[in-house]
């Protein structure tokens, strides 16, 4: 395996978010702050790898046929572990982040992972696959917050910016969540666009 | 049993806290079938029949089974099992009763197990009725469900009727597709933000 091309396959040219658009209600309700989407970020990586590893391991013993309920049980299992971790230690980040972690269950990147990837590789490359992909969402997710919270709020991990600028408050509502994922992903695919016409 | 508040109830599932336009809850369908009109009312009518159903028995559970037994950190495990064996029921029942239905809705069926909505609805079900402060009952369960539904339908029509009329515009090279449509989605939150001034309470929903 080259490490070199699955950092790159998840990070960019697969990234979950901005090019296959997997997940995107939690990633458009909880990037009002950095906090939370790395808080998110952060779950999201844990249950990628932990249900890829275990997906994988089992592969051969789960029958075909009623192998999406199995992963949905294994994908809520860590989930469920998430949710009780995220109550007793972060217990403020867990009121921000509220219902979206339990929904983490049907985050169709996890599901998709599963089926696309665990399902048919090693334990090893399935966990470096969640690992990545997790990755790869984070990132997304983060630039997605840093734009709405430096326009909508005026702050970074609640510093202030910009002295004297009248933040939008609109970045941070929901519209602003629909704008800013559409003009990051225009960007991406003009740069592509760009790169294919040269 | 209160009859005003299963009318906030409504109003605040269908207009205030709309699913889709401010509570980001099934954007996978929003975006996904909303290209052409008939196939968006068909999920919408999938999604209003299965949310309700779904919330029933959940909430039954979660009331006589979790609850009582002191076990609700199953809650998310026993709910996402619960919509998956119900979804594959409610297939398997219109195959049998009522093909013509199940023509019409089939393709959104299997669709509706991942769609965050359904779930979504059945957790904010567990929660505290916001303009009681009690927790939702059988009844206002079901109303919130169905009434979600309602709103969830209608931002899906709305939006497939715009984007049938994107496809003949002129869009910049970068901004076609999707980008476009989380444009449109974007005024259209924009639009419901409005509604927020007929909020009963200040922390509606939340």
């Amino acid at each position: 395996m080259h490490i070199k091309d699955e950092i790159k396959r998840g990070l960019f040219t697969e990234n979950p978010l901005l090019v296959l658009v997997l997940g995107l209600c939690p990633s458009l309700a909880v990037s009002t702050s950095m906090v939370n989407a790395i808080g998110m970020g952060i779950a999201v990586i844990f249950v990628l790898t932990g249900s890829n590893m275990i997906v994988s391991l089992l592969r051969n013993l789960i029958p075909a046929k009623v192998r999406i309920p199995c992963f949905i049980v294994i994908i809520a299992t860590f989930v469920t572990i998430v949710q009780l971790a995220m109550k007793a230690y972060v217990p403020a980040l867990d009121r921000q982040l509220g219902i979206f972690v339990p929904l983490i269950v049907v985050n169709c990147i996890i599901l998709a992972r599963a089926e696309a990837y665990a399902s048919k590789n090693g334990v090893f490359g399935s966990a470096a696959d969640g690992l990545v992909m997790g990755l790869g969402y984070t990132m997304s997710l983060c630039i997605l917050s840093l734009i709405r919270e430096i326009l909508g709020t005026n702050k970074f991990f609640g510093k202030l910016v910009i002295p004297g600028y009248d933040p939008m408050l609109i970045f941070i509502l929901a519209p602003g969540g629909f704008f800013t994922i559409a003009f990051v992903m225009g960007l991406v695919a003009h740069f592509r666009l760009r790169k294919a016409g040269r | 049993m209160n009859f005003s508040s299963l009318i906030q109830i409504s109003i605040a599932a269908i207009l205030i806290n709309n699913f889709i336009l401010s509570r980001f809850l099934g954007l996978c369908p929003f975006f996904g079938v909303s290209k052409k009109l008939s196939s968006a009312i068909g999920m919408g009518v999938t999604v209003v029949f299965v949310m309700g159903f779904a919330s029933f028995f959940t909430w039954t559970i979660d009331t006589y089974i979790l609850v009582r037994f002191g076990v609700t950190y199953l809650q998310t495990i026993v709910f996402i099992l619960v919509i998956a064996a119900l979804v594959q029921l409610v297939e398997m029942a219109l195959q049998k009763y009522s093909p013509a239905l199940y023509e019409a809705l089939g393709i959104y069926l299997p669709l509706i197990t991942t769609n965050c909505a359904i779930l979504g609805v059945a957790i904010i079900n567990t929660g505290k009725n916001p303009y009681t402060s009690l927790n939702y009952n059988l009844v206002e369960s079901l109303v919130n469900a169905v009434a979600s539904g309602i709103g969830f339908t209608l931002a899906l029509i709305l939006m497939s009727g715009i984007r049938e009329r994107i496809e003949l515009a002129r869009v910049p090279k970068a901004l076609e597709g999707l980008p476009i449509a989380f444009i449109t989605g974007g005024l259209m939150a924009i639009a419901f933000l409005g509604f927020s001034g007929l909020s009963f309470v200040a922390s509606a929903g939340r």
